[in-house]
């Protein structure tokens, strides 16, 4: 079994905010990250699939399709976009890093042939990421 | 849906490794530069990584907020800009980043209740890192 690793970078802006919770609740669980008008981070996104290296091209997946797929999935749409705004499934669902990291896996799961997607990591910020693997 | 979520800190510290159990001789050959006297320091890096089931309505593992504050209160302050050698957790341990990093996973595990404490890495340099997670194989 041999991994492969994939980095792409996208810029966004959002914020958090629960209607559940009162305008003070929100104020205390996520401080800064409720101002309303939203704020920004360079994301820095790494995609790791596994699989056996195919014997007659060297390769564990054809990187082409890999960044091809990254692209459409992820970066079309969310790259200089607003995720509470502009991406659908952050309508109803706050867009935490823990959140983006399955949004990117349920995107680029259905979509990957021969490798197996083992691990999306997001950088929000260097000092901060999230890795998700897929578990329940 | 369980998820895994690092957070990066910074402290600088001094020490010296010298163990009670050799002679100067066999510390120096074990040690070379990390055996001076008088000691050094190092600005290091500490990575902790918690895991947990993604909160519905938080869409968090646990608040940052808490995880800033349990770390800057009971690592960064305690560690920080001390000397390593002078420090109760050290009086019967050589502070090398392994045993710092033991010291610190031990410091999350039983005090950290918000989420489960995964892994603690440590950058000694730029050229050394350590892991530990409790005697768990480490996940990559």
């Amino acid at each position: 079994m041999v991994y492969l690793t994939r980095k792409a970078e996208f810029s966004a802006s959002h914020y958090y905010h629960n209607d559940e919770f009162t305008a003070e609740e929100n104020q205390r669980i996520v401080g800064k990250c409720n101002n309303p008008n939203g704020h920004g981070h360079n994301y820095t996104l790494e995609v790791t699939v596994k699989g056996q290296v195919d014997q007659r091209s060297g390769f564990v997946v054809d990187l082409k399709q890999l960044k091809d797929v990254m692209n459409r999935e992820v970066i079309d749409a969310m790259d200089h976009r607003h995720l509470n705004k502009e991406v659908a499934e952050f309508r109803d669902r706050i867009p935490t890093t823990e959140n983006l990291a399955i949004s990117i896996w349920n995107r680029l799961q259905p979509k990957l042939k021969v490798a197996e997607l083992h691990r999306v990591r997001v950088y929000e910020t260097p000092d901060l990421f999230v890795d998700f693997y897929g578990e329940a | 849906m369980k998820a895994y979520l690092t957070r990066r800190y910074m402290f600088s510290a001094s020490h010296r490794l010298n163990s009670d159990s050799m002679s100067a001789e066999e510390n120096k050959s074990v040690y070379g530069k990390c055996n001076n006297p008088h000691g050094h320091g190092h600005n290091y890096v500490l990575e902790v990584t918690v895991s947990g089931q993604v909160e519905a309505k938080t869409g968090m593992i646990c608040n940052l907020m808490d995880l800033d504050s349990f770390v800057q209160k009971n690592i960064v302050y305690r560690f920080d800009h001390e000397n390593l050698n002078t420090m109760a957790e050290f009086r019967n341990a050589v502070p090398t980043t392994e045993n710092l990093c033991v010291e610190i996973y031990n410091i999350l595990q039983k005090g950290f209740q918000q989420a489960g404490v995964e892994k603690v890495r440590m950058e000694e340099t730029m050229l050394n890192s350590f892991e530990y997670a409790g005697g768990r194989k480490i996940r990559n």
